[in-house]
């Protein structure tokens, strides 16, 4: 059992979420940065897709009232092994600083979080309430049994490791490659272009759902209402006010506005680690 | 024609409720492998395929829905199932429904209940259906301010729409009664009474 103390700014479980139920109004969910939660579940030895925490801005403190294995991987926190098991001994206390870059960093234990299921996912969704409660100071999260041996005792990292390991960020602002439509033509033959010119920033309104940007406007060519069609992960979409929406894992399954492209699922996790007020440039070349 | 939404997506458009609910249906009778998801909605088919050959999704996408735009067109029948919603007229919002269709409020019950309906598509939350077939004098708009917190089994109007809510929230459209009946349980096997397509009648309890 893992006893909350406090969960810092907002911190939820999540696993590879809730999929097949779009068609009842059920969204995805699940880790919004899924390759650092399955990163996170390997490295203590769990199937990739066992529940953990999803941290936002770090800041949590957690007792661990029986030792376990854990690990992080995600958002680098200060002062804090990443990429690494460490073994937390009975009555330890995991205290989690802020990330050095990044948002959202993963904890995964041995054996996994294991609150109730909701349609196949313990994942929290923002959205529709469905899963367990985001965190909070007391909330008491029961841990699986450990299933398998542990085979990986270190991230695969790519070149020579350094003696502290760092977690460096990808290039800044961040790139994100989009795939034009399915609704480009309800726009003005520039507004593609307009996307990919300059940087949009990253708005505080960004969550779960979506991450909200600030930046040039795009300009419809249609008016009127787009009759509600099903949504994907990635999809930008455009309100009326001309600045994307890009959608995350708690994305509702259908929508109203126009989708102008939709981000590639590979830099999925490149957009949920992007912080209010970052930048972010869009690119519609397949390798930037 | 069939659109591409993002690297592991096909949105097809039907045009039609019916022949999206045509195409739905087919799909998930007879499920292409790799698909994830099948989403309908007023005038297209979603569907999600992550690591799919893009190509023959999208022949079989064409070939079905070509196949079903032609039984439309044939006028054949799909053998939808149908399910009954008693229902109590007392909602907070019934005169006010009255009001604005300019008739007594006991016509706007026998109104609501006398026709058959559709399950358009579900959104909004999970197990919220989109009714479609309302008859066009219960059109109204939504409150201009939504209520914080509606009841689990409301059963509401707005615009061309009817819906029971499946759980409580907060909600914008007019109330015109409850039902006792679950729309929506997570531990249910499906979880939602509503599936596009389905008929629904409601009838005063």
């Amino acid at each position: 059992m893992i006893e909350v103390v406090t969960p810092g700014p907002y911190a939820t479980v999540q696993d590879l979420g809730r999929p097949g139920h779009a068609h009842l109004g059920v969204p995805r969910s699940g880790a919004a940065d899924a390759p650092s939660l399955r990163l996170a579940n390997r490295l203590v030895g769990n199937a990739e897709g066992l529940a953990g925490i999803e941290l936002t801005f770090g800041g949590a403190r957690l007792r661990f009232l029986d030792g376990a294995w854990a690990a992080l991987a995600g958002a680098p926190l200060a002062g804090t092994g990443m990429g690494a098991p460490f073994w937390v001994p009975p009555g330890g206390e995991l205290r989690l600083g802020a990330p050095l870059w990044g948002l959202r960093t993963y904890l995964a234990v041995r054996g996994g979080i294991a609150v109730e299921a909701v349609l196949g996912s313990r994942s929290t969704d923002s959205l529709s309430g469905l899963g367990p409660e985001p965190l909070r100071a007391g909330t008491l999260l029961p841990v699986g049994p450990p299933e398998g041996v542990i085979s990986v005792d270190l991230a695969p990292l790519p070149g020579p490791r350094p003696a502290v390991l760092r977690v460096l960020p990808g290039p800044r602002p961040a790139v994100l490659r989009v795939l034009p439509g399915p609704r480009d033509d309800w726009f003005v033959p520039e507004a593609m272009a307009e996307l990919c010119g300059r940087a949009y920033t990253v708005t505080q309104d960004s969550n779960r759902v979506g991450v909200r940007l600030r930046g040039p406007r795009l300009e419809r060519a249609k008016e009127g209402e787009l009759p509600s069609e099903g949504m994907v992960a990635g999809a930008v979409q455009v309100p009326p006010s001309g600045q994307p929406i890009v959608f995350l894992a708690d994305h509702p399954p259908t929508g109203g506005y126009p989708v102008i492209g939709v981000v590639r699922g590979a830099d999925l996790p490149v957009l949920a680690q992007l912080r209010p007020g970052e930048e972010v440039r869009f690119t519609t070349r397949r390798d930037p | 024609m069939i659109r591409t939404a993002g690297e592991h997506a096909l949105l097809v458009e039907t045009g039609s409720l019916e022949l999206s609910h045509r195409v739905d249906a087919a799909l998930r009778a007879r499920r292409p492998e790799g698909v994830a998801e099948i989403v309908p909605g007023p005038e297209t088919v979603l569907v999600v395929a992550p690591g799919a050959d893009q190509a023959g999704l999208r022949a079989r996408l064409e070939e079905v829905t070509r196949r079903e735009r032609d039984q439309v067109v044939a006028g054949a029948g799909e053998d939808h199932p149908l399910v009954t919603i008693p229902v109590v007229y007392d909602g907070a919002d019934l005169d006010s429904v009255a009001e604005l269709a300019g008739i007594p409020a006991g016509e706007v019950v026998a109104r609501h209940t006398g026709r058959e309906l559709v399950v358009g598509w579900l959104g909004f939350a999970p197990g919220f259906a989109y009714l479609t077939g309302l008859d066009p004098v219960l059109e109204t708009p939504r409150l201009d301010t939504p209520r914080t917190s509606v009841p689990a089994g409301s059963v509401a109007v707005a615009g061309p729409y009817s819906a029971v809510y499946p759980a409580a929230s907060p909600g914008g459209w007019r109330l015109i009664g409850r039902t006792a009946v679950r729309v929506w349980d997570v531990a249910g096997d499906p979880p939602s009474l509503f599936r596009p397509g389905m008929r629904v009648r409601f009838e005063a309890a």
